[in-house]
């Protein structure tokens, strides 16, 4: 998306010249937002108008620039964005531009160049070589790097509501309370993973503990089954009661099933150990150690897994990622192509994955608390639909709704 | 009393084209043209106005369309920032006239395109200014800062109908006649919502240049050719003069680009009243 910014002036309003120069931009198939208006009190006075153009390409907006200034449009200079070297590596300049997540240019040298990917919490860093611009974070930054400072030539483009279909996402775009009804919603949900599985989207799944502790593994199973899931995130919790659950039937010591415990802790310390020394979670399917739970089924489906540790891990497992800045660039990479992501019921990987999305993600967030779930999704209006409810009821809701219809072979 | 600022057309001829009407293929006979001024000259002559001449200057045949000249209003005068630098020539000539006659001459910004009245006209106390083949729209915007006055800047679509006087002519009480086609679709609305009474000339007579017409009180001087239009204004109760212009509307004029008002309007009205609409 290209833009520029326009100013009409003179009597404008009488002439009907602006409301000629809109119904320009909107057949041209553009966009326009009007920043400022002042219209003319007295008969004699100029009125004035500056307005935000935007193309889709470059070439689109010039040919409608040179229309508009026919009928007396003045294109304003724009000014290159300011940058100043990074002073050591991992250090930004001081007054370092702050990213948003959502789509954002800088212009330098006259250009805009758009910033790839759109990172929140992230500085931008110009390779004039190349005429590109990358958000990065301090561990990306090298001595000597050439970084946007202030706000000058940063232009940002907010997230539009799509004019063309209903879009759920778009139309819901709130949270679902938990005394809300929820089954036309999770529906449309279905609907659009189905969508999003034809065309070739990437959905992915982020996962706490509690998908296995209440049980509701085995509709997540499904979903895998049924390849409505590209990659899943979770944390090492989560591996190791899915490993114990399919080893011992317990989480934690606790059986969903039977509701008390066998074994109590030990079953999760010694679930850890087999997958230890099995040498990993492939490994141990491969070995046929590992016969069933939610890894297994995304070793058998090749499900991307991405696997981070915490500080109150045990072990950890093999194939868990505890560098947090490893954990951070590879969690970064796998999301690079998702089209849809599901937070089920954990906050702070949610958190975590909430933070490295482009605005455009389609985000469903899942948890029993209100809160947790406004946190998850608030970077991503328009796009997203929080659901306060048990995430039990709401997987097997959706596995079912999937189910009837069928999916990929 | 009207005064008018008329050029005898000594040195006319078409020796260059730069609107769809000419071509030197076809040429200008000069003796008809003589004669065929010579008539408006003493027509208007005989109407409550008083007919001043500037002297022709070889090499710029055009000179003969004083309308082009620039814009007078009250003591003040706006040359004309010629589009083409066939005509760019006649610009010193009449800002010097001008000026040896008292009138505050001011220059546009040398960068913005601006045709006098051929494309500037009054109706009311509007100014009317047509924008795109001639003309640019920046330069309305600086014109209405010299004179304090609205100007309804329309669009001109049809190269043949290129200055606003070969489409448009306002009458002194509140109406027009115009050439509907000749603007794009916000022109004529524009036009629609500030003129009362708008008379449309039929497309085979404004291919006469009808609309060229040099209105004086209750007499319009205008190109013979338009039955239905002269009908129309005489039912309304102006006396019409119809005069041969052919030699003239193959270079793109007529009646009222050989004519120009010195000035078109004493002084411009209406700077504080309130705003028509929004």
């Amino acid at each position: 998306m290209d833009s520029e910014t326009i100013e009409l002036r003179g009597h404008i309003i009488d002439s009907l010249i602006l409301p000629k120069v809109l119904d320009q931009i909107l057949t041209h198939g553009a966009n326009f937002k009007i920043t400022e208006i002042n219209i003319g009190k007295k008969r004699a006075d100029q009125s004035f108008a500056r307005i935000e153009v935007s193309a889709e390409t470059g070439e689109a907006l010039d040919e409608l620039i040179l229309r508009l200034r026919q009928q007396g449009a003045e294109v304003m200079e724009r000014a290159n964005a300011q940058v100043a070297v990074a002073p050591a590596d991992g250090v930004f300049p001081r007054d370092f531009y702050v990213t948003t997540n959502q789509q954002t240019f800088v212009r330098f040298d006259g250009k805009e160049i758009e910033v790839r990917p759109a990172i929140i919490n992230s500085a931008i860093a110009l390779d004039r070589k190349n005429s590109t611009a990358r958000a990065v974070k301090f561990f990306d930054v090298n001595q000597g790097d050439e970084i946007v400072v202030g706000h000058q030539g940063v232009r940002v483009v907010p997230v539009q509501r799509a004019a063309t279909h209903t879009d759920l996402f778009q139309f819901i775009n709130t949270t679902v309370d938990a005394d809300e009804p929820k089954s036309a919603i999770i529906r449309g949900i279905g609907d659009e993973l189905r969508r999003a599985r034809a065309a070739e989207g990437k959905i992915a799944i982020v996962v706490g503990p509690a998908i296995v502790r209440t049980g509701a593994d085995r509709h997540l199973l499904r979903l895998i089954e049924a390849g409505y899931v590209d990659r899943l995130f979770a944390g090492h919790l989560f591996a190791a009661y899915d490993v114990e659950r399919a080893l011992f039937g317990t989480s934690l010591g606790m059986n969903p099933d039977l509701a008390f415990a066998r074994g109590g802790h030990e079953n999760y310390l010694r679930a850890i150990n087999t997958i230890r020394e099995a040498g990993g979670i492939a490994e141990a399917v491969q070995q046929k150690i590992l016969t069933g739970g939610i890894l297994h089924a995304g070793v058998h489906h090749e499900v991307d897994i991405v696997l981070t540790g915490g500080i109150r891990d045990e072990g950890p497992m093999p194939g868990v990622t505890t560098d947090m800045i490893e954990a951070q660039k590879t969690m970064r990479t796998k999301l690079a192509d998702v089209t849809h992501v599901i937070l089920l019921a954990t906050v702070r990987h949610s958190l975590a994955v909430a933070s490295m999305l482009a605005t455009d993600v389609k985000t469903v967030c899942v948890d029993i608390d209100p809160p947790a779930v406004e946190r998850a999704i608030e970077h991503q209006p328009l796009q997203s639909i929080g659901l306060v409810t048990d995430v039990e009821p709401f997987l097997r809701e959706l596995a079912d709704c999937l189910g009837e219809s069928g999916a990929r072979g | 009393m009207r005064e008018l600022l008329l050029c005898p057309p000594d040195y006319y001829g078409i020796e260059y084209e730069i609107n769809p009407w000419m071509s030197r293929a076809r040429g200008a006979e000069a003796a008809l043209a003589k004669n065929q001024w010579e008539q408006l000259h003493a027509t208007l002559s005989t109407l409550d106005c008083k007919v001043h001449l500037i002297e022709p200057r070889p090499g710029l045949p055009d000179m003969v369309f004083t309308a082009n000249a620039g814009l007078t209003v009250d003591h003040n005068f706006i040359p004309s920032n010629f589009r083409h630098k066939e005509r760019a020539g006649e610009q010193p000539f009449f800002a010097e006239w001008m000026k040896q006659r008292g009138y505050q001459v001011n220059w546009l910004p040398e960068n913005l395109y601006f045709e006098g009245e051929g494309d500037a006209l009054f109706g009311g106390d509007v100014l009317f200014c047509g924008y795109k083949f001639r003309s640019d729209i920046q330069s309305h915007r600086a014109v209405a800062d010299m004179l304090g006055c609205l100007v309804i800047s329309v669009e001109l679509v049809d190269p043949r109908f290129y200055h606003l006087d070969t489409c448009f002519c306002p009458l002194p009480d509140g109406g027009a006649f115009w050439s509907p086609l000749a603007f794009d679709e916000y022109g004529q609305r524009a036009i629609r919502e500030h003129v009362t009474d708008l008379i449309d000339v039929a497309p085979e007579e404004a291919m006469h240049f009808s609309c060229n017409a040099v209105v004086i009180d209750r007499d319009i001087v205008l190109p013979e050719g338009a039955p239905q239009l002269v009908t129309k204004l005489q039912d309304r109760g102006y006396h019409c003069h119809e005069l041969p212009m052919s030699e003239f509307i193959k270079a793109g004029g007529a009646c009222k680009c050989l004519t120009m008002f010195m000035p078109q309007r004493e002084a411009v009205d209406g700077r504080d009243g309130p705003r028509d609409h929004l």
